[in-house]
């Protein structure tokens, strides 16, 4: 069962990882992405942002992900945290854990669900410029990495 | 009744977020849905234009114009997503 969490509150990156490997020595691997904000986008300077999302569907998205990836590797656990609300340059946004026994299928696992998070899990970020407001749009680049788990 | 939820920046846009309509006569989709919105005002039609790209989902599931929707359904219409 994949481990799931939308919220605002920040996370410890050590702490969650360490509990998806405690009292357990099937694991021989552990793979894992986190993503931040960055102080420039675009050309522009980002002072923020403010993370919209859908709840409920947030939530079943990411375990669909995950599930995928359980089914289609063979790892162990899947972790996902992804944090909503105000935000500023340097704070994490999310983090994806995987664990398995070898390093390939985790590695592998790790960067699908963070493909598949970036076009299919309903989040919208809205960047604070020194040009105002402005909301982030979707990238080609984006959708070219998830097609490429396909087939 | 169906449930409609607008998010990100077409909620902005449409200045709405969540409304109750009434289901379509016949069997509604997506797209009939869709084309009652857009007989509203400009402001609706503009949004939904050829070109401007958004998506939907029905009962929090990615849908698409085809998609049917029924009495109770919530639909969800928002830009594509930007989140990681």
């Amino acid at each position: 069962m994949p481990i799931i969490r939308v919220q605002e509150a920040d996370f410890d990156t050590g702490r969650e990882l360490e509990a998806l490997t405690r009292g357990r020595t099937d694991v021989g691997a552990l793979a894992s992405f986190v993503g931040l904000v960055r102080d420039a986008n675009d050309g522009r300077a980002v002072g923020g942002m403010t993370l919209e999302h859908y709840p409920g569907m947030t939530e079943a998205a990411l375990n669909d992900i995950c599930a995928q990836a359980l089914a289609r590797w063979d790892i162990l656990e899947a972790l996902v945290i992804h944090r909503v609300g105000r935000l500023a340059p340097g704070d994490r946004i999310v983090l994806v854990g995987v664990t398995s026994a070898h390093r390939g299928e985790a590695f592998q696992a790790c960067e699908f669900i963070m493909d598949y998070l970036k076009t299919r899990a309903p989040f919208w970020k809205k960047e604070t410029t020194p040009a105002g407001e402005r909301w982030v749009e979707a990238r080609e680049t984006d959708d070219m990495a998830a097609n490429r788990w396909k087939g | 009744m169906v449930t409609l939820l607008y998010f990100a920046s077409l909620r902005e846009r449409l200045g709405c977020s969540r409304e109750e309509v009434a289901l379509p006569a016949g069997a509604p989709t997506v797209s009939v849905l869709l084309d009652e919105l857009r007989n509203r005002d400009a402001r609706w039609s503009e949004a939904f234009a050829p070109g401007q790209r958004w998506r939907v989902a029905v009962n929090q599931q990615m849908a698409d114009l085809a998609t049917p929707v029924k009495a109770g359904d919530e639909i969800a219409f928002f830009p594509p997503v930007t989140g990681g």
